[in-house]
């Protein structure tokens, strides 16, 4: 198991800015480029725009855990995984979807954009209620790892 | 531009008035949680029928889409008016949501202000 870090910040869209940089910090420590550090940084902030908003409902003030890990394998650091725990109402995974972007119209984007980043986004039912939500980014064959 | 003109998240930094449009200077990252004053800014300024919003975002660092979702909306109303909306200046990294979002061909978007009065 690789490096890990653990935040927990409370719902206001105000803490969403240094989750951002937690994650574009930890990127970059796990050898991802700047465009890839930027692109998980705003998957990490859609899921959470969408848990404030859908399972608290936009309340400011419900707990939420964020834990991101460097994903290692014989020494190498293979990608990243972020975790998204929240404890309020949970969604039937199956009817979480993007729209169709010829619908051109405000919200709905943040689905896609986190599917369209990330390599892996599962839906988890904890015991203890909420929901726990996996992305994953891996390093692809041929892409060049940055020290 | 009056101080009355500029909102408490001082996500607008500066709107100015210029001949056939309306500038606004738009600053740091447009998330949940400066995009609703961003919004309501652009709501007002359009409700005044400008007859173009030209939208600088020099200094936009980031953006989600709850800014985007802000910048669609304000472009459908305005085009109602039948005004225009336009954006400049964009970031490497606001522009790639734009791309995500496949949004950069709906919008007119221009490499400087200069560029998009001239348009």
């Amino acid at each position: 198991m690789g490096r890990c870090e653990n935040l927990t910040i409370l719902s206001d869209p105000a803490n969403l800015a240094k989750v951002r940089t937690a994650v574009e910090t930890s990127g970059k420590r796990a050898g991802f480029d700047k465009k890839n550090c930027d692109a998980m940084a705003l998957a990490v902030d859609e899921a959470l725009t969408n848990v404030i908003r859908h399972a608290y409902g936009g309340a400011p003030d419900k707990k939420i855990e964020i834990s991101i890990e460097e994903l290692n394998e014989a020494s190498n650091c293979q990608g990243l995984m972020i975790c998204i725990r929240d404890f309020g109402k949970t969604v039937d995974a199956s009817q979480i979807k993007g729209r169709e972007l010829t619908d051109v119209r405000p919200g709905g984007l943040g689905v896609h954009i986190m599917h369209e980043v990330m390599d892996e986004v599962i839906y988890e039912r904890p015991p203890g209620g909420g929901t726990c939500l996996r992305m994953t980014k891996y390093h692809h064959r041929g892409e060049k790892k940055k020290n | 531009m009056s101080p009355a003109e500029l909102d408490g998240s001082q996500v607008v930094k500066e709107i100015r008035r210029l001949d056939q449009a309306v500038a606004v200077d738009i600053r740091g990252d447009v998330d949940l949680h400066r995009s609703p004053a961003l919004r309501e800014t652009l709501a007002r300024l359009i409700e005044e029928n400008p007859v173009r919003l030209v939208l600088n975002l020099t200094e936009v660092g980031y953006m989600d889409s709850s800014g985007v979702a802000t910048l669609v909306e304000a472009l459908q109303r305005i085009q109602r008016k039948k005004g225009r909306l336009q954006l400049h200046s964009l970031r490497p990294r606001v522009r790639s949501i734009f791309e995500i979002a496949r949004l950069e061909t709906i919008f007119e978007i221009y490499a400087s202000e200069d560029e998009a009065l001239k348009a």
